[in-house]
């Protein structure tokens, strides 16, 4: 097994996230956009943004997730670069997965990175809660990409696919929004969650590469 | 449809009224649980089919799974309204956000859409099958977590009360009805499958009859 094409793919969606406008700042930008549109949008009460603060967080993960990934495989499949992954002969299941993860360490870290900046603003106290809160939304942030990249791959093929990626990967996002911001809120139930939440992460680690390699080869074809 | 009519006649006016459970209201229960039902085992059919199509790439798998996305979501959906119009007399609201279940069935209903939007969105009936059996088996992941939400979670509903590992805790008054309504569910479903199946198999044999006729 030739290991350099992995290599490679990593290389090139790091590199990419840095180039071409579309990149690594996007996010960021939506991250930040949408967390000051919110206090603007509901009031600057205290109580009120320290309750939602958490989940505005997580939605807007989400949401930026969609937002960078929506071409990840789209220029792959138009300008060949696809076509020389699968005559390699490398496992395609490893590079749709090292170009995610790529991805995800140059658009999603970040924004986790960011979130306890963003929790301030949202009127939490300042204490080492929001580094802990920085460690879930990073895991929950790899769960997103993943299944988001299982998006991007099933919609390569298809013109302007930024809705279609959206309705598909929306209902996988479920499992790590419920365990996420369980983990954050401390409700019923929420003594397990951040072990769930880490559960549910592995377990789209595990399996999305597979539907990323099967939904690439098929549109290859 | 006999089996639903009866059920719902006898839901409807035979069942005594149940006091306690908010009195007429509850009647709901004969369409609701059929629906719910249905939409978990639809979906798990479609994963199945979709399964079997993409290891064996048997037509017939692909084609009951084209058939079974539109009722499944046609089902999800019954499911949701009935229960809204259930709940809220009884729970006071039409829709409650921390609900579990509801959360995870209508996350089901977008499974159904974005499985048919995909497969819309293919340009040949083969891509649009392996791109739709991929997702429909991504997203198998939705069922379990729907059937054991109410165990998981907090939530509105109640815990299992027909299958459960001692038999179901229902009054027979009820419980008969009850599956029986959710029989004639199932052969409806199960006949408008067959139709669109059938429907489907013709379209591509008539498909396969033109190319044959234009080469010849």
């Amino acid at each position: 097994m030739n290991a350099a094409p992995i290599w490679a793919a990593f290389r090139q969606a790091f590199a990419e996230a840095w180039a071409g406008g579309a990149g690594a700042l996007l996010p960021l930008g939506f991250l930040g956009g949408a967390a000051v549109l919110v206090p603007l949008g509901i009031g600057s009460d205290t109580e009120t943004l320290k309750a939602v603060g958490p989940g505005i967080i997580w939605v807007s993960l989400a949401l930026s997730s969609l937002v960078t990934l929506e071409r990840i495989f789209q220029a792959d499949v138009e300008d060949g670069t696809l076509d020389l992954w699968l005559q390699t002969g490398a496992p395609m299941a490893a590079v749709a997965a090292a170009k995610t993860l790529a991805h995800w360490l140059a658009a999603g870290l970040p924004l986790a990175l960011a979130s306890p900046l963003l929790a301030l603003m949202f009127q939490a106290q300042a204490s080492l809660d929001l580094i802990a809160h920085l460690g879930l939304y990073a895991l929950g942030s790899l769960a997103f990409f993943f299944w988001g990249g299982v998006g991007a791959a099933l919609s390569a093929t298809v013109r302007r696919g930024g809705l279609l990626i959206s309705i598909i990967a929306l209902p996988l996002y479920v499992p790590t929004a419920i365990f996420g911001s369980l983990a954050m809120t401390g409700g019923i139930g929420s003594d397990g969650a951040p072990m769930l939440l880490a559960a549910s992460t592995l377990f789209a680690c595990a399996v999305a590469p597979y539907a990323m390699a099967a939904a690439l080869r098929l549109a290859a074809d | 449809m006999l089996c639903i009519l009866w059920g719902l006649w006898q839901g409807l006016w035979i069942v005594p009224k149940d006091d306690y459970q908010g009195g007429d209201i509850m009647r709901v229960m004969f369409i609701h649980v059929p629906a719910a039902w249905l939409a978990m085992v639809s979906y798990s059919g479609l994963a199945v089919a979709s399964f079997v199509w993409f290891i064996w790439r048997h037509e017939l798998a692909d084609i009951a799974a084209k058939a079974i996305a539109p009722l499944g979501a046609v089902w999800t959906a019954l499911c949701l309204a009935t229960g809204s119009i259930w709940g809220k007399p009884t729970w006071g609201t039409w829709w409650q956000w921390d609900d579990a279940r509801m959360m995870s069935v209508l996350f089901l209903l977008f499974l159904f859409l974005g499985y048919m939007a995909l497969r819309a969105s293919m340009d040949s009936r083969q891509k649009a099958a392996r791109a739709g059996a991929i997702l429909a088996m991504v997203g198998a992941v939705n069922v379990p977590l729907i059937k054991f939400s109410v165990d998981l979670f907090t939530s509105l509903h109640q815990p299992a009360s027909v299958i459960t590992a001692d038999g179901p805790k229902m009054a027979a008054v009820y419980l008969t009805p009850l599956l029986i309504s959710g029989l004639g569910h199932a052969l409806l479903f199960g006949g408008l499958v067959m139709t669109h199946m059938r429907t489907e198999i013709r379209e591509r044999r008539i498909a396969r009859l033109t190319a044959q006729a234009l080469e010849g």
